[in-house]
This record gives C-alpha cells, structure tokens and sequence, in this order.
C-alpha cells in the first residue's frame, strides 16, 4: 500500500482538507501554472519549426514546479534541472534566456544578478549536492536563505543523490529536495529505479524528514514546500518531498514516449491535470471567469512572444566569445588559441 | 623565515588562508586527526571544526558541497587523501567545477583549490601512488600547480586560494617530509603560471616537476661532473603552461629532456614536445627525450623503483642528446 499523499485539492477541485490559501494566493498560483504551460508549448513548438534545439517540455508538473518556487523569499537558491523552467522562472530566471540556453547559445546560461537560480544543470542528479554546498554557505556565514533543488525519480539512482542527502542529513543544512516523481525516467518506469515503496521514505534512512505530497495539486505542494521553508530557516534541517506527478509528454523533443507508454495511461492522467482541479476551485468561488482566463492567457503569450524575439535577436556568439567564458583572464595558451581561430572567421 | 619540510609548510600556509574568514577546509580526517599526511594538524582546533571541516567518506560530495559553497562566496580548500581517490569526485570537477564560469558566461564562478597528494616512492597499497595529472590538464576550465619545495608549496597554495579560477594542486607524497627549506612567514605567493629555472647551464635542457625535480637535480650534478652543463626547469605549474621560459632556454641549449612520473602516453611531456617542435624546431640539436613513468599502473612497494624514473634513466637521455 502506497502512503497517501498530501493532498488539499482532488482532481475535480473538491478540497479534500482545509484550504489554508487566500483566493488571490490560489489565482496567483493558477495564473503562473498558465503561463508556465504557454511557455512550454511554445518552446516545443519552436523546436518543431527549427527554431531551438532538443526541448524538455514539462507539461502535466506545473503543480510541482509553480508550488515548489511560489514561497521562496528571493535571497534563497534554486538549483534545478533542464526540465525546471516553470520553477526557475518563477523564482526570476527570464523565459528569453532559458529559450536562449535550448537554442544554443551560452548566454541563456548567464543568471541577470540578484536572480539566485544556477543554469539548468543538464546531466541527472549532480547538481543536487550543489544546493547543499550553497545551502552549507548559508549556515556558515550565518543568513537566514535557504537552497531548494529539484531533480526528477531517475535522479535519485545517482550516486550524488545519495552523497548530497547524506551531507544535508549530517550537517543538518537549510535545504529542501524537491524530487518531481513524474513516474518515468526516459523509458524507464519508476519502479525500476528503486524497489523502495516511496522515494520520500529513503529520507528517513538520512535522519530528515520526508514527505509525500499530491504533484498535481499546486496548493498541497505549496503548502508542504512552506512547511519544509520554515524547518529549514528554523534551522531543523532539511526536507526531501516527493511530489507525485507525470510527463505528459516524450522525454524529449527527440524521444518518442509511444515506445514504451500506453496512450490510455496517459490519457488517465490528463484527467489528473494540475490546471484543471485549480480552475475548477476558483469557479466555484466565484474568483474565475472566461474573461480573466482569455486575458491571463493574452498577457502571458504576449511575454512569452517578447522573450522568444529577444532570444532570437541576440548578437551572433562570435568565435572570440567561444573562448571569452574559459577563465577569468585568458591564458597565453588560448589567446594564441584564439587568434588562430580568429584568423579564419573573418 | 624557519626551515620547514613541505607538510609544515602546507600547514602554515593553510593557517594563514584562514585568517580569510571566507576560507573553509574539507576533507575526510583533517580535523581531529589533522589528515592523513598531518597537513592540517591542529588547523581546526585554532579555527573551529566550521572552518576546518571534517567530512563523511564521499569526495563526489566534498567536491560538490565546496563548489556550491564558492558559488555562494566562500574559498573552500579541498583535501583529497589521495589522488587515486578523486576518480568519483572526477565527474564534478570535470562536469561542474571546471565549467560553471562559461556556463554561466562568469555569472557563476568556482573559485576553489582541490589539493591531491600525488605519486610513489612511499611503498603505500594499490591506488595510493599515482600520477595521473593529465586527466586534469586535458580539461578546460582547470588550472593545475605542482608544488616541489617547502617554499613553492606555500606560496602556490596561497597564489591558488587567491585565483579566481579552480586550482588542481598537486602535492609529492613522497617530498612532504624529505624535503626542508626556508619559508618566509606571513603571505606571500609562488605566481601560478611562472616556471623557474632552478639551475643554469648551456648544453641541455632538463625540464620536470613535482618529485621529479630531486632526480633531475641529481642528474644535473653527475652531467656536469662528466662536463655537461644542464639547465633545469621546474615547471611549477602545468596550466597555463610557462612556454616562454621553455622555449627560451631551449632555443639556447638546442637539447630537451622533459622528466616526468606519469606515463608516458598523453603525459605532459608531449604537449611540451609538440610546442618546442613547433616553435624552436631549427634550434634543435638532437631529438627531444622524455623519461617518464611507463604507461602501466604503478607497481607496488617491491617494483616502484622500476618505475619511478631513476637518475641514471635522465642522466642516459641528457647523454643520447649530446651523441646525436
């Protein structure tokens, strides 16, 4: 038997427990999860006219992605990975540049100062330790910020995995993991990453807590991620959640998810869609209507069609800026280096 | 200014890093027990068990954590036990520490010191004596240091807490104690990407680093008793390679002996072959020779001698320069 997760909303937008959130918290978190969902449809559609590389679409996880970002104060670190872009965007990272970093170029990988959000880290689980090491800092310098890293199931097969909940269990640092569990790494069913019956209970083997939370339902994980943010500041450690959830889509612009998915599996779980369940919620108390929906969904394709122009528009990356990024300043080395691959691209 | 050996040296120069309250020191055993070659001994009781970190056994993490913490503006100094240890931190350093500056476009930095003792000739078990720094030459974004004195060992540690780029700093097992010298106190630094030319001579030139530099001093002293006038190179610092100062004094002696332990294939030696033929080929009297470690795992106690490159390897391949 399963462990239930937490769950406040259930698919149909009927609460199932107490609902802490104001009204104008649950339309700001809706409105987020909306504009997450535009931005992701648009990337996949670019990919698809060629205009940006292999997409990593997050269709189905806005509920875990918006919920875990929604309460962070802005001094605190998100560290997340290339499937994030809701979260990372929420918590500052601009759209234009994580649609620059997908087209290529280097510069989408340059977080605007102030943002604390690293670039998307692309290879599985080793970035999870970094949130520790920066959750570490903060302890150590004594601030009241705090790190949160997201990583998918298959991430928690990782060698890293393990290291970087051992540090954070044995240093007791600020920090939260946030495992997106969306039930398939590539092709490979979350039953076969681990035999133990949740991913949140392996916490327990580290001396922190863990929790399972509804992934779909954004006001249930907004609320155990504010719960784990006040442990953590409170200095009571760390929190590993496991937001149960599902890719809607392939892998991949390049993966082709009929191989090893059954439709009907998919379908079930679009019925299980973490818009949905919220939209239904505000219509029953009156805080939705067709005309907020149509003028939410225009503001955000507006912004998003403004960060896909700025993307696209940027100055060509010239062959000397290839070399800019290795050093603080170059060595002889590649200067000379440089000035070769300079000598043919003129 | 006192006459230290190379682990008291090191331990003066971490002492002095940490009056930087952004510097912390990770590793397993440097604590309590002051690592397990004493380099950190008593660091932690003078500056507290936050500063000088004792770690569980995992250096995938130790790597991660310190690059995290240097992201968010600490110095961390690293401890591996052993170079042939570092292979499961190797894919943060390669994937992540070397990288985060260009990912980020300098948004981002690591700046950090992964200290590796490295190298044989202490009769330690498997795994314990190797030289594989060229796994770390070959990747972008690091810098790699070898320290060969008491002196250049604290000065380097210093010049690498103070780059703002991550610092592979290697340091001889088998010198941290069989090696004294004058060590100026305070801070002062070694500059990472100087070499130094420790001995002058005319006829050839013997280039090498770390614990080779006592072979070839050694060599360098039985050429010149047989009328051999060699010039001696300690590299210091293996990126940025110094290739001025190479080339210099090879153009002038027309004769290159690159020394090294590690392996032959891939090593050093042959980045440093490939620039003098391209930059001083006409100068060149003989072939260059390279007297390094096989290309083998480095045996154990009982034939580490057959591997380490001995005085009378360099000495015979200065001698087949001057022939040809």
């Amino acid at each position: 038997m399963l462990a239930e997760p937490t769950r406040i909303l259930d698919a149909d937008g009927s609460p199932v427990s107490e609902v802490e959130h104001e009204l104008d918290t649950v339309r700001y978190l809706y409105r987020s999860m909306v504009t997450a969902r535009i931005f992701d449809r648009k990337a996949s559609a670019l990919q698809r006219q060629g205009r940006l590389a292999t997409y990593a679409p997050f269709e189905g996880q806005e509920a875990s992605q918006i919920g875990t970002a929604a309460s962070l104060k802005e001094e605190d670190w998100l560290v997340a990975s290339y499937r994030d872009a809701a979260a990372m965007n929420l918590h500052g990272y601009p759209w234009e540049l994580l649609l620059a970093g997908r087209m290529g170029d280097e510069r989408g990988g340059h977080t605007p100062e102030g943002i604390n959000v690293l670039p998307p880290s692309i290879t599985v689980g080793g970035h999870m330790i970094h949130a520790a090491g920066i959750a570490w800092a903060q302890k150590i310098k004594k601030n009241n910020a705090i790190a949160v890293t997201i990583f998918g199931d298959g991430a928690t097969s990782e060698g890293d995995f393990h290291e970087a909940m051992n540090f954070a269990g044995v240093f007791e640092l600020p920090m939260i993991f946030v495992c997106q569990n969306n039930g398939w790494a590539i092709s490979t069913p979350r039953e076969r990453q681990t035999a133990s019956e949740t991913i949140a209970q392996k916490a327990h083997a580290y001396g922190f807590t863990g929790v399972l939370v509804d992934g779909n339902d954004v006001l249930a994980v907004d609320q155990v991620i504010r719960h784990s943010i006040d442990r953590a500041r409170q200095g009571k450690g760390p929190t590993l959640v496991e937001a149960l959830t599902y890719r809607i889509r392939g892998h991949t612009t390049a993966d082709d998810h009929s191989r090893y998915r059954e439709k009907t599996h998919i379908e079930s779980w679009r019925r299980n869609d973490p818009l949905n369940r919220v939209q239904k919620f505000l219509k029953a108390h009156d805080a939705w209507s067709a005309q907020w929906q149509s003028e939410i969904e225009q503001s955000a394709s507006s912004q998003i069609e403004h960060a896909v122009t700025r993307a696209e528009n940027l100055a060509p990356f010239d062959v000397g800026e290839i070399f800019s990024g290795s050093f603080a300043e170059l060595t002889p080395t590649l200067l000379e280096q440089r000035q070769e691959a300079e000598g043919y691209d003129s | 200014m006192r006459t230290l050996n190379m682990a008291q040296a090191l331990r003066d120069a971490h002492d002095v890093a940490l009056e930087d309250p952004r510097v912390v020191i990770l590793g397993e055993d440097i604590g309590r027990a002051g690592g397990v070659f004493r380099v950190t001994d008593g660091l932690q009781q003078r500056h507290g068990s936050d500063r000088v970190i004792d770690t569980p056994v995992s250096e995938s993490g130790i790597v991660g954590t310190a690059y995290g913490m240097a992201i968010a503006g600490l110095r961390p100094i690293v401890e591996i036990q052993f170079l042939g240890f570092v292979y499961p931190a190797y894919d943060q350093i390669v994937s992540h520490v070397a990288r985060i500056r260009n990912r980020s476009q300098h948004r981002f930095t690591a700046p950090m010191v992964i200290r590796l003792p490295y190298g044989a000739g202490i009769g330690a078990a498997e795994h314990h004596s190797e030289s594989t720094e060229a796994i770390f030459t070959h990747i972008a974004g690091l810098k790699v240091v070898v320290a060969s004195t008491p002196e250049n060992a604290k000065g380097l540690l210093l010049a690498a807490l103070e780059d703002p780029d991550p610092v592979i700093f290697l340091e001889p097992i088998r010198l941290y104690r069989s090696t004294t010298g004058d060590v100026a106190e305070g801070h002062y630094i070694t500059p990472i990407g100087e070499s130094v030319t420790i001995q002058r001579g005319d006829d050839v030139t013997l280039i090498a680093y770390g614990a080779m530099i006592r072979e070839t001093l050694q060599a360098a002293n039985l050429l010149e008793s047989v009328g051999v006038s060699a010039e001696v190179i300690d590299l210091q610092t293996l990126v940025p390679l110094d290739s001025e100062l190479i080339l210099k004094s090879v153009k002038r002696t027309g004769r290159a002996v690159l020394v090294h332990e590690a392996p032959r294939t891939g090593g050093v030696g042959a980045e440093i072959a490939a620039q003098i033929q391209a930059q001083a080929l006409y100068s060149l009297l003989a072939p260059i020779e390279r007297v390094t470690g096989w290309d083998l795992v480095v045996p154990l106690r009982k034939a580490e001698h057959h591997y380490i490159p001995s005085v009378e390897r360099i000495t015979a391949a200065a001698r087949r320069t001057l022939e040809s």
